[in-house]
């Protein structure tokens, strides 16, 4: 018994009013027939009174007080699911649009999910190998964190993301994952490239897709997110599934969030983003993890361009506060032709310490990162040094750890696309690049990991130089 | 009375609900919206119409829904149970919901705080007969392996101790009997509870002048905090302000401690919970969970409980203080706390103060922390209780200038800078010497049992303190002119500032030994450096090369000193005899 009323008075942004209206609950969804027999979506943001304050998903372009119907559909947002959905695609909305059957529904879902208990969580401590060094030696990821890529416009963190997905595995299972991609306000041409990649290894049959592209409706990415993750949590805790989701981009969901709450006049927070805007973006992220007794897991990797590289931007600021870490991606090492360009010192990964050390990857690898990560810090600015000095002025200590900074960005982070390291290589890599110094430099490695893993590299550079004098 | 109060709603947005026809409601009343049960708390009355902060997601709720009052304001339950429990924003125990609802919280489930099957143990410490008032001791419940809970007059009770009986009891059942002047009979049960917005009641406040114990070097050693006192700990994401709070909850020297994780991540309160159990308190070898209490407020958890959580919090602590023990709390992070309140303050439509902020919200801050404090318990026996606060604040984008951070700094007595740079070289914990400060660092002192060694301590931190300044400064020379410019012995004071940064205030949380670092284990590593340090330069006077002091083998040694476990703390002194050693056969060898 649906209700339909004809009471539209007030039409502004993308926002409806409708009036004389019984019944209607908060959060629940609409649907609004134009005079001319087509259809557009709508949810509910506020009920007074008789009164309700609506969001018009698709716009509301060409839609008049007069003639406009609205149906009360007495539910929240749903999605159907059922295991078909792998290998669909969807519209932001969740409609499929490969021009494939619909999906006979298993059951439907409540696209905003309900809170996880933190008590029912499973610490995530699987390491990830995703076959890229800065990642996998010095960020390590783990199974059901959430781990964003702040990016900027004009850097690759299409290809980066897309190489995590092609080769991401838990080590030693051989386990692929599923993958869930949410595009929100990204262009045909970046959407198509990550479906191309997916199509050429095969994963597409492991993918489901949720598609706003740049031309679609903004309001509808507010939903997009939630479409996904829906999705995503039926594969995961029903279905067993280890899923990916891959969010893109958060800072084009961020802004049509904004839009809404700039036309319900709310008071703004900072840069015109509403005040909730950290409690908004913690329901979408939160959302990843494992759970006790489920053999799924919910690994997340939102992707959000930084406007101007600016780190302290809301959305990668507020980001950065729930999120496990973050991959920031820096111009100035793009433009020096380092790929894929990770920023190593301020990128983190918060769940490391958990995924990583004997049994799991190898007993020296938290050792190994700190001392990276010490070493290429004091490099990097001794290079900043030589850029103000001139590097004559430069200290014999100085320049060596100059020169390490150099070859760290030259081997270690950079890498080829489509070049898959295995945790052991990346390892060794660290130890040969270390091997310039002595060991009572290397302060953050435990003396019997120094003696028992940098003997082997020590010894091929003493061969090496002991071939040049020849 | 107040049953009877009915009303009906007639707005929802988002968190916030407005009832008509609720005359006779107080302000801060505890309601229940509509037929699921929703948890809500009256913020704002107009005549007869009521807003309502819900504790719960309002999606599906409508005009017309029925809300009733309650009549009590929002209260915790206190009483043994508390120990080894988790809970939500309004102490709804996690692991129980878990068990009734399964992975995913659902809406509506009401749970009592405290276990009410579960029996205690009641060992009575006073006889029947005598003359009690609020907050006398009447008896104990071992409550786990670190706790001995004390059972206490509840407020507003006093007269005569008519029956006490020791036995196994819930909390729920009648252990004692008090007859007032005026012959009414009260019942009491080991359970009482107390509105979280209020403070408890304290016979009389003392200054906090002893040093709460922490085991971090960099804190413990430059900018410590007492048993009672307040911290502020503001940083940019990345920094370690979680990772400081855990530290400080494994390691800190209460009796009992809470941690509230109000609106963080999910993952970091599992982290807690998995470790807590297996850790061991470094002075009873007991897991820490056995004096730990925990609130999880998760970022996606309703944004009212949000709110609602630190005062729980503050409230469970107060109840241990009152038993006369030491208690800290911490809280993280109140960022997300003040964002629920501006959240609130949107939605109730109120003119907002800076950055969308209630104008309130330094007046919350401070009347929050001035519940800590050092404090002559009231009731008998006598006794001292004192409850810390460490709170980490999230400014946005790392900006001090914050009104969150602001608001706390004007209260609180101690400062840890987290610093973004610090973070990004890996030195942690991240906290800037030269920008944070302390007030309790005049009781620094009184941490040693021998006198001599507190005094010999306050001067190595100063002198300490005074070669990072250094530091700071030489840095900037060289920056100018480059390190030739320095003589030798400036050379090497900035040597010994890089030991001191990298060997003594860099601390490794996962490091099995150098997670927790006794005071004396402290007092005797700065020791060693500053010892090797004076002995450097007078070598250096003599003649002896600045390069070669510093290629001396003995440096490795103080490096690793941190390593040395606690229990072999003798081979500490001993380096200091080596370094003695080796520049005497450097001087030796110049000769």
């Amino acid at each position: 018994m649906l209700k339909e009323y004809q009471t539209v008075t007030e039409i502004y942004g993308p926002l409806m009013l409708v009036e004389k209206i019984d019944g209607a609950k908060y959060g629940h969804i609409v649907d609004i027939e134009l005079g001319d027999g087509s259809k557009r979506h709508g949810q509910i943001l506020q009920v007074e009174n008789d009164k309700v304050l609506l969001q018009v998903f698709e716009g509301t372009n060409g839609i008049d007080v007069d003639t406009s119907t609205v149906r009360f559909l007495a539910k929240p947002l749903e999605l159907a699911v059922s295991p078909d959905i792998l290998g669909r695609v969807f519209t932001g909305l969740g409609v499929p649009k490969d021009g494939g059957p619909d999906i006979i529904p298993d059951k439907r879902l409540d696209i905003n999910g309900n809170p996880i208990n933190p008590f029912a969580r499973d610490y995530p401590n699987e390491f990830i190998q995703t076959g890229i060094s800065t990642i996998d030696g010095l960020n390590p990821i783990v199974r059901g964190q959430k781990l964003p890529i702040f990016s900027g416009a004009g850097l690759p963190h299409d290809e980066i993301t897309a190489q995590i997905a092609r080769q991401a595995t838990v080590l030693g299972k051989g386990e692929e994952f599923a993958v869930v991609f949410a595009a929100m306000g990204i262009t045909f041409e970046a959407a198509q490239f990550f479906i191309d990649d997916l199509t050429e290894t095969g994963a597409i049959e492991r993918a489901v897709m949720f598609m706003n592209l740049a031309n679609d409706p903004a309001i509808e990415r507010i939903a997009t997110p939630r479409f996904a993750l829906t999705a995503a949590e039926y594969l995961a805790f029903e279905l067993d599934k280890h899923v990916l989701v891959i969010l893109n981009d958060m800072t084009n969901y961020c802004e049509a969030l904004r839009e809404i709450s700039a036309a319900r006049k709310e008071v703004p927070g900072r840069r015109g983003y509403p005040g909730y805007l950290y409690t908004d973006l913690a329901m979408i992220y939160e959302r990843a993890g494992r759970i006790k007794g489920k053999k799924g897991s919910i690994t997340m990797i939102p992707v959000l361009t930084m406007p101007e590289d600016d780190k302290t931007h809301p959305v990668p600021d507020l980001t950065g506060y729930i999120t496990e870490g973050q991959i920031i991606l820096s111009r100035s090492l793009h433009r020096q032709s380092v790929a894929p360009p990770v920023d190593a010192l301020p990128s983190l990964s918060r769940l490391k310490d958990k995924g990583i050390g004997a049994g799991k990857t190898r007993e020296d690898h938290a050792d190994l990162y700190n001392q990276l990560y010490a070493a290429y810090a004091r490099g990097k600015e001794a290079q900043e040094l030589a850029t103000i000095m001139g590097e004559a002025a430069l200290s014999n200590e100085d320049k060596k750890y100059m020169t390490f900074a150099n070859e760290f960005e030259a081997r270690y982070v950079t890498q080829d696309y489509y070049e898959n390291r295995s945790i052991e290589t990346t390892l060794d890599l660290g130890w040969e690049l270390l091997s310039m110094f002595d060991n009572v430099e290397l302060k953050r490695i435990d003396i019997e990991l120094i003696d028992k893993y940098m003997p082997r590299f020590r010894k091929e550079q003493k061969n090496e130089e002991a071939a040049k004098e020849e | 009375m107040s049953e009877t109060i009915q009303g009906k709603v007639v707005k929802v947005a988002g968190p916030v609900v407005v009832a008509e026809g609720m005359t006779g409601a107080r302000m801060y009343d505890v309601v229940r919206v509509s037929k699921l049960n929703l948890i809500g708390e009256i913020v704002e009355l107009h005549g007869d119409l009521a807003s309502i902060q819900v504790y719960e997601e309002t999606v599906g709720i409508g005009p017309g829904e029925p809300v009733v009052n309650t009549g009590v304001p929002l209260s915790v339950e206190l009483g043994p149970g508390l120990i080894e429990s988790i809970y939500d924003g309004i102490q709804r125990p996690l692991e129980s919901l878990y068990a009734v609802e399964g992975a995913f919280m659902k809406r509506g489930t009401d749970l009592p705080g405290l276990n009410r099957e579960k029996k205690w143990h009641f060992k009575p410490t006073v006889e029947a007969g005598i003359k009690v008032n609020p907050g006398d001791i009447i008896g104990e419940v071992d409550e786990s392996s670190l706790v001995m809970h004390k059972i206490m007059i509840p407020a507003g009770v006093s007269g005569t101790l008519q029956k006490i009986t020791e036995g196994d009891y819930t909390v729920v059942q009648d252990i004692a009997t008090v007859v007032a002047e005026d012959g009414t009979e009260t019942q009491l049960q080991m359970m009482q509870k107390w509105p979280v917005r209020n403070a408890r009641n304290v016979q009389r406040r003392l200054a906090p002048n002893e040093i709460l114990r922490t085991g971090q070097r960099v804190i413990d050693t430059f900018f410590p905090i007492s048993k009672g006192g307040t911290a502020c700990v503001p940083g940019p994401f990345g920094t370690g302000k979680t990772v400081v709070q855990h530290q400080l909850a494994k390691w800190v020297d209460a009796e009992v401690v809470i941690y509230v994780g109000c609106g963080e991540r999910g993952n970091e309160m599992t982290d807690v919970l998995t470790e807590f159990p297996e850790l061991k308190d470094p002075r009873t070898g007991e897991p820490l969970m056995k004096r730990s209490v925990l609130i999880a407020n998760t970022s996606n958890m309703p944004v009212a409980a949000r709110e609602a959580s630190v005062y729980t919090g503050i409230t469970i602590a107060e109840y241990f203080r009152d038993m006369g023990m030491s208690v800290a709390l911490m809280a993280d992070s109140t960022s997300r706390w003040a964002e629920a309140m501006r959240e609130i303050s949107t939605r109730l439509e109120e003119m907002p103060a800076e950055e969308g902020y209630p104008a309130y919200l330094g007046a919350r801050i401070a009347s929050f922390y001035e519940r800590a404090g050092r404090v002559q318990c009231q009731g008998g026996p006598e006794r001292e209780g004192a409850l810390s606060i460490i709170g980490a604040v999230s400014p946005p984008g790392g900006d001090l200038s914050d009104s969150v951070v602001q608001a706390t700094l004007h209260v609180t007595k101690v400062f840890w800078s987290l610093q973004g740079r610090l973070a990004y070289q890996r030195h942690f914990p991240a906290i800037d010497w030269l920008t944070s400060y302390s007030f309790y660092k005049q009781y620094l002192k009184n941490c040693f049992d021998d006198a001599d060694q507190g005094l010999e301590m306050d001067n190595l931190v100063a002198e300490a303190m005074a070669l990072l300044e250094k530091e700071s400064n030489l840095l900037e020379i060289v920056r100018l002119v480059g390190a030739e410019a320095l003589s030798p012995q400036d050379r090497f004071a900035l040597e010994t500032s890089r030991t001191i940064r990298e060997d003594y205030l860099h601390q490794n949380a996962f490091h099995k030994v150098d997670t927790y670092t006794s005071m004396l284990k402290q007092y005797e590593m700065l020791k060693t450096i500053l010892f090797f340090h004076k002995q450097a330069l007078k070598a250096i006077e003599a003649g002896v090369d600045i390069n070669d002091i510093s290629k001396l083998k003995v440096r490795e040694d103080i490096a690793r000193a941190k390593y040395i476990p606690q229990d072999e703390m003798e081979k500490i002194p001993q380096i200091r005899e080596t370094i003695e050693k080796q520049i005497k056969e450097l001087q030796a060898a110049g000769v």
